[in-house]
């Protein structure tokens, strides 16, 4: 949580406590007066409170839940009224309410993070991300593991390399990138354009749809040089609008609205997963029964590879002088001009690298599905690889993968919930980063550091203005 | 010449209904410095609760009228008001001072979680209404061509600019809009000579939302069908004319609303449909270029 406010032109000017929540005289329903309120007996404020809430959350619902719309038999609507629903929504938001309010009266004052306990947490971190490797590598072999399940570390292992791939850009380079599915979608369509018309394999059109990503993230890197901040972010996300677009229309090339489909699936070695094993096959080879599940272990261990490949090239890079530029750059732009950083260049790589990774993780998922189409690269998708590096923790590479495993697998968990499923993982996104607006893990690891290396807190570590 | 004229009045239609929504971004931009992302659903929202009351109204008999509409238009905007306050309020206060992305994400997540909760309580099916304004007026007619503008475009034309009279009158003239722009300028500054910054950006928020729900209204009365999508592309347009009219200026984001109304209009005229977007898009990265703090927007002067 974060226990200090970073000084900035944004910087909040009216009293706060000094965890983000609003002190307690200022909870009212109602935005109240500088003058500060009478002391009032915290259960009958919190009370009060909660009726507000509940009122207010009356207007909210009755006409929206309360009044619900369907097209009528003849023409035209009729209105169907639901008004237990909306009893049952405004009692849960006045319970919710006036728990709340009650817990923040009573709950024990928070104390500023002493060295002791970054320590015990910096320890802690040391043996998370160790032990979640060793879990990743056993998952297949594990009892009880089944096909789902391998599925669901397939998808949560590429929104992982995704994840470690825009947190270059954004992470460590600081320049916020809302169109990154783009370079996905580079790396998908490359693979599944190569294949299904050249006959290219897997393995020659990985590095061609990582080259081709990575070039298309210098010519969107070009013109947005000079753009700051969210004049940046608006473009990122207009080029990520246009590529998905010109995918929809340009029906010769990429199919249209109906996608590639008969995409060919990886071999090991020149090993082919058939299903019938026959010569030539995986199974044959090393004299194993044929089975369907060797080609999911093979893509989960080979999505298990690149994700790896992309977190060992950060934290190298990291270290080098490239790193270094790109998180000297995040932290002042002025001072990198005048030490002689060609910020050009850094900002230009940035985006080449990040997107390279992209187009990898593309063309695993094209491979994956055997099919693309431009709807999988829509605009959410964006932002739920920025969610994921945010809410882990800008730069931080184990926090990225934590909240990738929060989000998606708790993604899958809730399946039952059907159509309020992404209602629940809107609510969580706001609900994490009104928790902890730092992300899940809110310290980092300086790159360097005199004498010993220590965990930092993540309010000394800089966004960017990019 | 009678067709090029014919597109400029539907490109300015349009370009209302944009520069409506946009002004709503470029206000929350210009007083605490966030995207809010979820302004194209509060536009939905809005959208949503004139087509209820409008069907509340049919169901009771009462004649459409301009009576009847302006009634819509004040409820639709009362209620989408309060969204945009409880969204504030929910998802954004706690964040107040703190990084940059936070907040951005917490819209997003709250543009999420709009969308799906109107889609779950309204369904996903489009929701169609019959056209309650109807009629044209013929203005000019030349090379076998008619030039006219319908009673609903004339009416667009006509409720946004007298909204945004009022609304610029409100920043301009009162001691609101003062407190506003004093926030805009230096919030912390503004704190210590005695505004409440809290309440002057929950009503910055309100005004955004009451706006964006006149925007969803003419939308309704415009298209006829809305669905819980619509807020997602109206959004990132009127985004775009923000950024495109230099973002946390005010004419700047009328300006930009009318741009890009007008590009997309011509554009689909005289070249493709499918790719207006890609055209809109187009310009707004070639502006950029050019121009970094887009139309109207003043360069940000950085103190080292």
């Amino acid at each position: 949580m974060s226990d200090s406010v970073l000084g900035g032109p944004h910087e909040g000017g009216a009293a706060r406590s000094d965890d983000g929540v609003p002190a307690p005289g200022q909870t009212g329903g109602i935005p109240r007066g500088p003058a500060p309120a009478a002391p009032r007996p915290p259960i009958a404020h919190a009370l009060r409170d909660a009726v507000m809430a509940a009122l207010v959350s009356v207007v909210l619902f009755v006409p929206l839940v309360g009044l619900r719309t369907d097209v009528s038999p003849g023409s035209g609507l009729i209105i169907r009224t639901r008004w237990a629903d909306v009893a049952i929504l405004v009692g849960l938001v006045f319970a919710g309410r006036l728990l709340l309010n009650l817990w923040q009266d009573h709950r024990p004052a928070r104390t500023a993070p002493t060295a002791r306990r970054t320590e015990v947490l910096r320890r802690i971190g040391t043996f998370v991300a160790p032990l979640l490797l060793g879990f990743a590598v056993v998952l297949p072999f594990l009892p009880g593991t089944s096909r789902y399940v391998l599925d669901l570390g397939i998808l949560v292992l590429t929104y992982v390399m995704l994840g470690w791939g825009l947190n270059i850009v954004v992470g460590l380079a600081g320049l916020l990138d809302l169109g990154y599915v783009a370079f996905y979608a580079v790396g998908a369509y490359a693979y599944a354009l190569l294949s299904t018309n050249y006959g290219l394999s897997f393995w020659i059109c990985l590095p061609l749809a990582g080259i081709m990503a990575a070039f298309w993230g210098v010519l969107l890197g070009f013109p947005v040089l000079r753009l700051r901040g969210d004049y940046l972010a608006i473009v990122t996300l207009a080029f990520g609008e246009i590529i998905r677009v010109v995918l929809i229309n340009w029906v010769s090339l990429t199919g249209g609205p109906n996608g590639i489909s008969g995409i060919p699936r990886p071999s090991f070695f020149g090993l082919s997963f058939s299903a019938g094993g026959g010569p030539g096959s995986f199974s044959d080879f090393f004299g194993l029964e044929p089975s369907p599940t060797h080609r999911v272990v093979f893509l989960y261990y080979l999505i298990l590879a690149l994700a790896l490949l992309t977190n060992w090239v950060t934290l190298r890079l990291r270290r080098q002088p490239l790193g270094r530029a790109w998180e000297a750059l995040r932290e002042d732009e002025i001072a990198c001009r005048a030490l002689g950083i060609n910020v050009t260049n850094t900002k230009l790589t940035a985006f080449a690298i990040g997107a390279m990774f992209g187009g990898f993780a593309g063309a695993f998922f094209a491979t994956r599905q055997a099919f693309v189409s431009p709807e999988s690269f829509t605009f959410i998708e964006s932002a739920i690889i920025l969610a994921i590096v945010v809410l882990g923790g800008l730069g931080s590479q184990l926090g990225v993968a934590l909240a990738a495993l929060v989000m998606i697998g708790g993604f899958e968990a809730f399946r039952d919930l059907e159509e309020y499923r992404m209602l629940v993982f809107g609510g969580a996104m706001v609900a994490i980063m009104v928790w902890r607006p730092r992300g899940l893990v809110s310290t980092r690891t300086p790159s360097i550091a005199l004498g010993k290396r220590r965990a930092i807190s993540g309010d000394l570590v800089g966004e960017g203005h990019g | 010449m009678a067709y090029a004229l014919q597109q400029l009045i539907n490109g300015v239609a349009l370009g209302m209904i944009y520069g409506l929504i946009a002004v709503g971004y470029t206000m929350v931009y210009g007083i605490i410095g966030m995207i809010n992302f979820a302004h194209g659903d509060i536009f939905m929202v809005g959208a949503f609760i004139s087509l209820i009351s409008f069907v509340l109204i049919a169901m009771g008999g009462w004649t459409a009228g301009p009576g009847a509409i302006l009634l819509v238009l004040l409820v639709s905007m009362a209620v989408t008001a309060l969204y945009g306050w409880s969204v504030e309020r929910v998802a954004y206060r706690p964040l107040r001072g703190s990084f940059r992305l936070a907040p951005l994400i917490s819209a997003i997540g709250m543009s999420i979680v709009l969308q799906n909760y109107v889609q779950v309580a309204q369904g996903a099916r489009v929701k169609p209404i019959e056209s309650l304004v109807t009629g044209s007026v013929e203005l000019w007619h030349g090379n076998g061509f008619a030039v006219s503008i319908s009673t609903m475009q004339a009416m667009i034309i006509v409720v946004t600019l007298l909204v945004l009279a009022i609304f610029t009158w409100l920043v301009t003239r009162t001691s609101l809009g003062r407190a506003m722009r004093a926030c805009e300028q230096d919030r912390k500054m503004a704190g210590l000579l005695g505004i409440d910054t809290d309440r002057t950006i929950s009503i910055t928020f309100v005004i955004g939302a009451a706006l964006a729900s006149v925007a969803g209204t003419m939308y309704l009365l415009r298209y006829g069908v809305i669905d819980f999508y619509i807020g997602f592309l109206a959004g990132v347009k009127a985004f775009t004319a923000a950024v495109l009219g230099g973002i946390g200026s005010l004419p700047g984001a009328v300006l930009g609303g009318l741009l890009i109304g007008l590009i997309e209009t011509f554009w689909s005229a005289y070249f493709s449909v499918q790719y207006k977007d890609v055209a809109t898009f187009a310009i707004l990265v070639i502006t950029l270029i050019f121009m970094p703090t887009g139309l109207l927007g003043r360069a940000e002067v950085e103190k080292v």
